[in-house]
């Protein structure tokens, strides 16, 4: 397909309205297959504005004598103004935008021609797959295997290439497994707790319809499992939906599993706001984080109305719930919604956190995301084709993976040493999650990525936040290693707006950042100083 | 000691206020003259002043004994259970008894004892001196002065003696202008802008009625305006909500006709009374008081307390105020109904916005004694010290430091100290230890001999003040000289520290605060050390004529260094806390949590019932 098709006009003379604290940018605004250009001429600063059209959520236009206006709303929350000298070119670009911001197709996106200086393809993609964490489980338990079961992705399309599965399991018991589970999805591994020797597993819901079907096979998984802990091991099924929710999903050939077909396996229901709602409580506070000139009054009825931050505080406590059944009831945990891609990955990756020091370095937390959320199957591009502001039904859309990051940033705001990334991390993944110009958040599945050869045609986003110069603002300049899982304050009291998203353009943190700055500027001059001082009193003498 | 009946008894139980099983600390409550004192198993103590308590309450009897609730003014909330009826009821007279005093000289302060002789006494009185501080302001000059109209409380008992007032107000117009005053507070000096040549005054109502006027007053505020060379009107703030203020004429009260003035610019600012103000703290306590508060319980809970309306709209005013000064270099007067508590308030506030000196530990204090103590806020009456009127008691100051407090989250770096110094002060205006806060204005204070029976609070802060100092502090900043804060309601929060501050499960796990603290103080060792050692060449270098410093010579150096040595020992010191702090974390078991009575499940017989509040709140929706 040819963008030039879709570009209506060439350019047009603008002035770019970026919010009360950025002056304004006056100059030629021009819209290219990708990208809306404005260049202000050579002598300003800066010389060229970008902005990737896939990052347009809604877009305005207003005309008014010769002249009109289009306000772009983009999906990470930021409001743009246009003004443009004449109707046509006003028209015309709004159409451009709006047309080229809503391309379907993935091999025509941005990060298929995306060709960074200093990065080269294909470097940092093979960077976090099952397999690396599969040595790991391996190095502390035998009762584990990696299974290439899933290698044509026939059992399971959401589901990697490979999967961590007990021993005594083989391939076709999980072939049967995977049919009695919608989407294939058949309990896997998620995270080996070695030091109960417990383990986190993930799933989607049992086949189990009206009839109450059984699948032996599925039991014996199960059971194999808890064989595999150590004997007379108990196990949990965090179910995150209501009771009754899983009792309604029989109707439609779905279900949960019966208490008498999986002994030694205990059922709990801890439902957890998805799809639509979960989408409409974002939109609502992005609304009431737009309005300035609100009372008191109604935003803290506008704040509560949302309910967001109730949403953050069931995550929060279903991941604690989870990670506390293993590490001091010493029980295996299996988590499972309806299609085990959304609030249960949500979960295990949150009990992750809580439990494993690891996860909560740079590398670890990067592998956790490419493997409990990426490579676990998360649709990215359905839930994040539209943020806050689209005007389109949400069909797909959900912001479960912005759910989980404000729940990580809510646990570095009560742990403020214990993670190694910063907010600027957690801000950065929720921009390109939703548009990029890396190819890491592409597709639904690991199947349709590499239909879509992603691997090879695009760049890896962690390559391109690995990079030196990226590292001060993603990292935390505080961080100390913590061995000891953190258990959060989930109280209404302890849990907090994310101002730095939620806020982020509306209300810029100005006397913050410099405050950030300066923190960073002590933790930095403690590593020269302590890093120098030897080499100094030994270099000095020297004539 | 009269009232004091049982003062040890054992195997109390003391319950976690937020938890919802019946989890509980077992150990000995001894009372005594000043505090009741909890000891549990492990040794951990738990102090509670007597003054600090706000209200006992003996609940029924349950099967484990009998309960026993405190709540204190410092917003601890305890629950014991004693065994026996009988010693919860001795305690609980007991503590009736003491926690109200008739007599000011059975608060705390005039028994309080911390080995001081006189003059150092004397001295730490003499460690805030507001002469010295109008003259910080550049006061006297040829508009100011000082007047001695009321240095004998003659004029207005409520007032300090020492007072600023426009040079060209003769004293018969001071005279007059204070008879048309509620209370006799005529407006005075409370805060002077060098560089503007403007100046903050304060008053109480005017005794307008529906008609009166006063030429006195008239004149004396066209003294204050004409007393700004800048500007040839000035703003007349009433801090109160306009109904209010028109509801005071009916009783010969009121506010300014702008007829009657000449060139005076009258706004209304809408600040609550103390009224409001207490039964909205008492709405907000009962609210994050609550057991198993869901998130929107918290937040509707919030709006109809209105707390954070109001710290609002006091910060509101405050900036009302010093744009007034910044923008327009116009001077302005403000008062409330009786101008001590809104109007202390708005001053002090308004100048914490325009003068950094007041962000500074020492300028807070000053603020303090200046814009609340000296001028009559009455500390006594709204803290509740003594037995009396439960309608005077009111947040007021609480209110302010809240304020305060969201400025100092608003700019990190314009604060020279931190939340734990706010958090102090507020601890000290009901513990009744230090004489600053007794009484209701300077001259009660006077007559109780303050300042040669009791100590005054500052010099032990000062002492302390390594505590309080905020690592982020940036005295040179130009940007943050003059602070225009962003009152868009999302920069309202909820203060959890102050509010819960003894509910340790509620607060952040680890504390930036220490670690920065720690960091910086390495870095200047560290510094120091390379100084040292560079100073210590130098001098090797100087011996050795021909310059050369051989390797072995150095490494004579280095084991010879002292300034080495103690940075590696100062490294180990400095980093245990951090380990401390670590071991907070292994403190935040899951068990101190809420989440982990959910997972009582896990020991319940029945899986698939589900119990818990939030199933089936889910359920039925």
């Amino acid at each position: 397909m040819e963008f030039s098709e879709l570009i209506r006009t060439g350019q047009a003379q603008a002035e770019l309205l970026r919010g009360p604290e950025m002056p304004p940018l006056r100059g030629t605004l021009c819209v290219t297959g990708h990208h809306l250009l404005l260049s202000p001429g050579p002598q300003a600063t800066p010389d060229l504005w970008l902005l990737l059209l896939r990052s347009v959520d809604s877009i305005e236009k207003r005309v008014a004598g010769d002249a009109g206006t289009i306000t772009l709303r983009c999906k990470d929350l930021r409001v743009l103004q246009l003004d443009i000298e004449g109707v046509e070119a006003t028209l015309d670009i709004a159409r451009s935008i709006e047309a080229l911001s809503s391309l379907e197709s993935v091999i025509t996106s941005f990060p298929f021609f995306y060709r960074p200086k200093g990065l080269r393809l294909g470097e940092s993609w093979h960077f976090h797959p099952p397999e690396r964490y599969y040595k790991r489980v391996a190095r502390e338990t035998r009762a584990w295997r990696l299974s290439e079961a899933n290698e044509d992705f026939s059992l399971c399309p959401s589901y990697p290439r490979a999967v961590i599965v007990p021993r005594a399991v083989d391939d076709d018991a999980l072939a049967r497994s995977a049919r009695f589970r919608q989407g294939g999805r058949f309990p896997v591994l998620s995270y080996y707790h070695a030091p109960s020797g417990t383990v986190l597993l993930r799933s989607s819901q049992p086949l189990t319809g009206p009839q109450k079907r059984r699948c032996t096979e599925d039991e014996e998984l199960l059971q194999a499992v808890l064989a595999g802990a150590r004997p007379g091991a108990r196990g949990f099924i965090v179910d995150t939906r209501s009771a009754q929710a899983a009792k309604q999903a029989r109707m439609t050939g779905g279900g949960t599993e019966a208490k008498s077909a999986y002994p030694g396996w205990k059922r709990l229901h801890r439902p957890l706001e998805r799809g639509r709602p979960l989408q409409e409580s974002f939109v609502h506070l992005v609304e009431a984080c737009g309005d300035l000139e609100q009372s008191m009054d109604r935003w803290l009825s506008r704040l509560d109305g949302c309910r967001w931050l109730s949403h953050v505080k069931e995550a929060l406590s279903t991941a604690c719930l989870a990670a506390q059944g293993m590490e001091w009831e010493g029980a295996c945990i299996l988590v499972h919604g309806a299609e085990g891609t959304d609030s249960t990955l949500l979960v295990t990756s949150l009990a992750q956190l809580i439990l494993d020091p690891l996860s909560r370095t740079m590398a670890g937390f990067q592998e956790l995301i490419e493997r409990e959320w990426i490579q676990a199957g998360h649709p990215f591009q359905l839930r994040c084709a539209h943020s806050a502001f689209s005007h389109t039904r949400p069909k797909h859309e959900a912001p479960i993976f912005l759910l989980f990051l404000d729940c990580v940033w809510q646990l570095g705001r009560q742990f403020p040493l214990s993670l190694e990334f910063g907010e600027g991390m957690l801000l950065a993944l929720f921009d390109h999650s939703y548009a990029s110009p890396f190819g890491t958040f592409l597709c639904n599945s690991e199947k349709e990525r590499c239909l879509c050869e992603v691997r090879t045609r695009t760049h890896s986003l962690w390559s391109g936040l690995n990079q030196p110069k990226e590292q001060r603002k993603l990292r935390n300049p505080l961080y100390a290693p913590n061995p000891l899982a953190i258990w959060p304050s989930v109280e209404p009291q302890s849990l907090r707006l994310w101002q730095g998203l939620f806020l982020r353009w509306t209300h810029p943190p100005e006397p913050s950042e410099v405050a950030w700055e300066k923190v960073w500027q002590i933790a930095t001059d403690q590593e020269k100083t302590e890093g120098s001082q030897p080499t100094d009193s030994a270099s000095e003498p020297q004539p | 000691m009269e009232h004091i009946r049982t003062t040890k008894v054992e195997q109390v139980k003391l319950l976690d206020r937020f938890s919802t099983s019946n989890k509980s600390l077992t150990g000995t409550l001894y009372l005594t003259a000043t505090h009741l004192l909890f000891i549990d198993s492990h040794q951990k103590e738990t102090w509670i002043l007597h003054h600090h308590i706000a209200l006992v309450e003996k609940l029924a009897l349950t099967t484990s004994g009998c309960p026993l609730v405190i709540q204190c003014k410092n917003f601890r909330i305890v629950h014991f259970i004693v065994p026996r009826e009988r010693d919860c009821h001795d305690i609980y007279n007991s503590l009736l008894q003491l926690s109200k005093q008739a007599k000011y000289e059975d608060l705390y302060a005039f028994s309080y004892n911390p080995k001081q002789n006189d003059s150092e006494r004397l001295r730490g009185w003499q460690l805030v001196d507001l002469a010295e501080e109008y003259k910080r302001m550049g006061l006297p000059n040829s508009n100011w002065q000082l007047s001695d109209a009321n240095r004998d409380y003659k004029i207005c008992e409520t007032y300090p003696r020492e007072l600023y007032v426009p040079r060209i107000a003769s004293k018969p117009i001071i005279v007059g202008s204070s008879k048309f005053r509620s209370k006799g507070r005529f407006p005075v000096l409370s805060y002077y802008h060098q560089n503007k040549e403007a100046a903050i005054c304060r008053c109480s109502q005017p005794l307008s009625g529906f008609s009166a006027r006063c030429l006195e007053d008239e004149h004396l505020l066209q003294a204050i305006s004409k007393a700004n060379p800048a500007n040839r009107y000035m703003y007349v703030m009433d801090t109160r909500p306009r109904l209010n203020a028109m509801a005071n004429r009916a009783a010969g009260k009121g506010y300014e006709n702008e007829d009657n003035y000449s060139n005076i610019r009258f706004q209304f600012v809408g600040i609550e009374n103390i009224h409001v103000m207490r039964s909205s703290l008492q709405k907000l306590l009962e609210v994050n008081g609550t057991k198993g508060l869901s998130v929107s319980d918290f937040y509707s809970g919030l709006e109809n307390a209105g707390w954070l309306r109001h710290i609002k709209a006091v910060t509101d005013a405050a900036i009302f105020l010093a744009k007034a000064i910044m923008v327009e270099n116009a001077s302005v007067l403000v008062h409330c109904s009786d101008g001590w508590d809104r109007t202390s308030q708005v001053c002090s506030l308004g100048s914490l916005l325009l003068d950094p000196y007041y962000r500074t530990i020492r300028g807070f204090m000053v603020l303090i004694e200046k814009d609340w103590i000296s001028f009559g806020h009455k500390y006594s009456d709204r803290c509740g010290h003594l037995d009396g009127d439960p309608k005077e008691v009111s947040p007021v100051f609480t209110q302010f430091l809240e304020c305060v407090w969201h400025l100092t989250e608003q700019f990190p770096q314009a604060f020279e100290f931190n939340e734990a110094f706010l958090l102090q002060i507020h601890e000290h205006i009901h513990s009744c230890q230090f004489g600053n806060f007794i009484g209701n204005c300077q001259k009660e204070r006077e007559e109780l001999k303050l300042k040669e029976k009791t100590y005054s609070l500052w010099p032990f802060l000062l002492h302390d003040q390594k505590k309080y100092f905020n690592p982020l502090y940036s005295s040179t900043s130009q940007k943050l000289a003059v602070l225009e804060p962003n009152t868009v309601s999302f920069n309202f929060k909820f203060w959890r520290n102050m509010y819960h501050q003894f509910d340790r499960t509620l607060h952040p796990r680890q504390s930036v605060f220490n670690i920065i603290m720690n960091m910086n103080e390495q870095n200047k060792q560290l510094q120091k050390d390379v100084k040292d050692l560079e100073s210590q060449i130098k001098q090797h270098k100087n011996k050795q004529t021909d310059g050369v410093l051989t390797k072995e010579l150095l490494k004579s150096v280095r084991p010879e260094s002292p300034a080495l040595k103690t940075s590696l020992c100062l490294k180990e010191q400095t980093l245990l806390p951090v380990k401390d702090a670590l071991r907070t974390v292994e403190g935040s078991s899951p068990a101190d949590n809420r989440y982990s009575e959910y997972a009582d499940e896990f020991s319940k017989a029945e899986p698939a019932v589900v119990s818990s509040e939030y199933g089936v709140a889910r359920m039925t929706c």
